[in-house]
C-alpha cells in the first residue's frame, strides 16, 4: 500500500467507529451536560440558563443516595472478593485437568440473562419461596426470619450478579503465576502461610485490581437489584436517575444526577489506581 | 539427576494436597450456590401453577412449552431482541474489526484519543450512556423505538468488538501480508485471503460478545427503547404483577442454545489444538 490510498487507510478503516461513537456516544455525553444546566419542564421545554444549582439541589437531596450507592458498592465489591479468591485459588492451583470445566461451571449461571437471573434470585429469597418457604416450615429458621426487601438482598443480588468480573481477573492473575516461583519459596523454608502472603498474594494483586474496577462501577451504578430485591426502602441513585427521567420527566435533575454519578466514579477509580496501581502492586510482589 | 529433581517436589506435594481439599468442597459448593437460583428457573418451568406468582411448586406439567407462544407480546419480546442481536452484531463485527485492524496495524494521528474514547466506552457506567443517549433524543426530539434501541447497541459493542480484535492483530507476524504483496496481491486480495483468515478468531470471538451484549443489555435500552419492548424489558416490566412460566422456559432455551454452543465451541477448539 503506497502512496495517499496508504496514508489514508487507517483512517477509512476507523471511519465508521469513530462516527458512531462520536455520534451516539461523545455528542449524546455533551448534551446530557448541557441538558444538566438547563431549566424548564416538559411542556414549556428546557432552556440553557447555566443552571448549577441543578447539581447542589440534586446532591443535597440525594446525598444519601449516592452514599448508599457507593456503600452498596463497596461491600458487595469486597464481598465478591472474598467468595471469588479461594475459588479462583483452587481452580488455578490445583484445578489440574479439569480446570476449564471448573471454570465453565463457575461462569455457567451467565448464560442466563441477568435480569432473569435477578428475578430468579429473588425467588431464592421470597418468604414463601421454594427456598425459604420449606426451611421455615421445618422450623429451621425463625418465624421473622426476613431478607427480601432489605439492604442485605440488594448486596446478595449485586454480588451474584457481578461474581464474574471477580473471578475471571484474579484466575487470569493466579493462573499466570509461574509454580516453580512457588516452589522456590518452599525450597527456601517459606511455611504455606509465608508462600502465600508473601509470593502468590502480592503476584494476583493485579487481578484484584482489575476485578474492582471492572466490579465497582456497575455495581454502584446499577438499579435493577435494588428494584427487584431491595423495595422502595433501598433505593440507590441508578434508581433516582431512571425515576426523574421516566415518571417525573424532570430531565435537567436526571442528567446532572447522572452526570455527577459518572464524575464522583471516575475521580474515585482514579484515585484508586493511582494510590494501589499497577506499579505499586509489582513493587509490593518485589518486597 | 533429572529424576531425583523432578521426584522430590512430588513427594512433598503429596501431603499438601490432601489438606488443601477444604477449599475443594468451597469451590463446589459456591458453584451449587451460583447454579440455584438458574437450577429453578429451569425447575419452575415446569411448575403446574395456577396464580399468577410462580413460586409454589404445585406438579410437574410440559404446558408451558406447548403454549410457549401464547403470549403474543411476550414472542414480539423475543423475535426484537433476536433480531437486534442479529443485526447489531453484524454491524458491530465488520465496522468493530477494521477499528481494531487499523488500532492494532498502523501508526497514525489520533490513535492515542481513538484509544481514550474505547477505554470510556467500555469503563463508563451504563445508566450515564443510556442517560446521556435519552438526553440527546429529548434535545432532538426524536422518536424512540426499535431503531434507536439498534443505534445504541452497535454504539456500547463497538469498543469491545475493536479491543478484541486488536489483541488478535497485535500477535499477528506482518511478514505473511508482505509476502502476499510481494507475489502480486492488491489490497483487496489480501485482506480477504491473508489478513482476514489470521484475525478471525478474534473477529469470531467479538463477534460472539457483541451478541451476548446486545441480548442481554437490559439498562441502555430501557433508556432508548420508547414503546418498543425486548425480552429483558419484558421481564422487568412482568417483576411487578408476576413473571409466567413462559418466561422461565424461554430463559431455559436461550440458556440450552448458549451451553451447547460454548460446549460444542470448546471441544472443537480443544480437537484444534490436538
Amino acid at each position: 500500500m503506497t502512496g495517499v490510498r496508504g496514508r489514508l487507510a487507517p483512517y477509512l478503516m476507523i471511519l465508521p467507529s469513530g462516527l458512531w461513537l462520536a455520534a451516539f456516544f461523545l455528542v449524546p455525553m455533551v448534551l446530557m451536560v448541557s441538558l444538566s444546566l438547563q431549566t424548564g419542564n416538559l411542556i414549556d421545554g428546557f432552556r440553557q440558563t447555566l443552571h448549577w444549582q441543578n447539581y447542589t439541589d440534586g446532591l443535597s437531596t440525594y446525598g444519601d443516595k449516592f452514599v448508599r450507592s457507593l456503600w452498596y458498592g463497596l461491600v458487595a465489591t469486597v464481598a465478591c472478593i472474598v467468595i471469588a479468591y479461594p475459588a479462583a485459588y483452587w481452580i488455578a492451583f490445583r484445578g489440574g485437568r479439569s480446570k476449564s470445566t471448573y471454570l465453565f461451571l463457575l461462569l455457567l449461571p451467565y448464560f442466563v440473562s441477568f435480569i432473569l437471573r435477578t428475578v430468579s434470585w429473588k425467588l431464592v429469597l421470597t418468604d414463601n419461596g421454594p427456598i425459604l418457604g420449606p426451611l421455615r416450615d421445618h422450623g429451621i429458621l425463625p418465624d421473622g426470619f426476613h431478607v427480601l426487601d432489605t439492604g442485605v438482598a440488594v448486596v446478595s443480588g449485586l454480588t451474584y450478579n457481578f461474581l464474574p468480573f471477580m473471578v475471571l481477573p484474579i484466575y487470569v492473575a493466579l493462573e499466570r503465576i509461574d509454580p516453580r516461583v512457588v516452589e522456590a519459596a518452599y525450597d527456601l523454608y517459606a511455611s504455606r502461610l509465608q508462600a502465600f502472603l508473601r509470593v502468590i498474594l502480592p503476584l494476583s494483586l493485579p487481578g484484584v485490581f482489575a476485578g474492582v474496577i471492572m466490579t465497582f462501577v456497575p455495581v454502584s451504578s446499577d438499579y435493577v437489584n435494588a428494584e427487584v430485591l431491595g423495595g422502595p426502602q433501598n433505593t440507590m441513585i441508578g434508581n433516582i436517575i431512571q425515576t426523574e427521567y421516566f415518571n417525573n420527566s424532570a430531565y435537567p435533575t436526571a442528567s446532572a444526577l447522572s452526570f455527577a454519578l459518572m464524575a464522583i466514579l471516575l475521580v474515585g477509580i482514579f484515585a484508586y489506581a493511582r494510590t494501589l496501581g499497577t506499579q505499586d502492586v509489582l513493587e509490593a510482589a518485589r518486597r | 539427576m533429572t529424576t531425583t529433581l523432578t521426584k522430590a517436589p512430588q513427594r512433598r506435594r503429596a501431603p499438601r494436597r490432601r489438606r488443601i481439599s477444604g477449599l475443594h468442597a468451597y469451590t463446589l459448593v459456591l458453584i451449587a450456590w451460583l447454579i440455584l437460583p438458574i437450577a429453578i428457573m429451569i425447575l419452575f418451568g415446569f411448575n403446574d401453577t395456577h396464580s399468577k406468582q410462580n413460586f409454589r411448586w404445585e406438579g410437574f406439567t410440559l404446558k408451558w412449552y406447548v403454549h410457549l407462544f401464547d403470549k403474543g407480546d411476550l414472542t414480539t419480546a423475543v423475535v426484537n431482541s433476536l433480531t437486534i442481536a442479529l443485526l447489531s452484531t453484524a454491524i458491530t463485527t465488520v465496522i468493530g474489526t477494521f477499528a481494531g485492524l487499523a488500532l492494532g496495524r498502523y501508526r497514525f494521528r489520533g490513535k492515542g484519543s481513538t484509544n481514550l474514547v474505547l477505554f470510556m466506552a467500555i469503563s463508563c457506567p451504563e445508566i450515564v450512556m443510556g442517560a446521556s443517549l435519552l438526553s440527546m433524543f429529548v434535545t432532538f426530539n426524536l422518536p424512540r423505538g426499535y431503531l434507536t434501541i439498534l443505534v445504541a447497541h452497535v454504539m456500547f459493542s463497538i469498543a469491545f468488538v475493536a479491543v478484541t480484535v486488536r489483541a488478535r492483530v497485535v500477535g499477528l507476524d506482518p511478514a505473511v501480508e508482505e509476502a502476499a504483496q510481494d507475489l502480486g496481491a492488491g489490497p483487496w486480495a489480501r485482506f480477504r485471503l491473508v489478513t482476514l483468515p489470521m484475525i478471525m478468531p478474534g473477529v469470531v470471538a467479538g463477534a460472539l460478545l457483541a451478541f451476548v451484549l446486545s441480548i442481554d443489555d437490559f439498562v441502555i435500552t430501557n433508556f432508548t427503547s420508547g414503546a418498543t419492548v425486548t425480552f429483558p424489558l419484558w421481564i422487568y416490566g412482568s417483576t411487578r404483577t408476576g413473571t409466567p412460566p413462559q418466561v422461565n422456559v424461554m430463559g431455559t432455551l436461550i440458556f440450552a442454545v448458549g451451553v451447547l454452543i460454548a460446549v460444542v465451541s470448546a471441544r472443537r477448539s480443544v480437537r484444534a489444538a490436538r
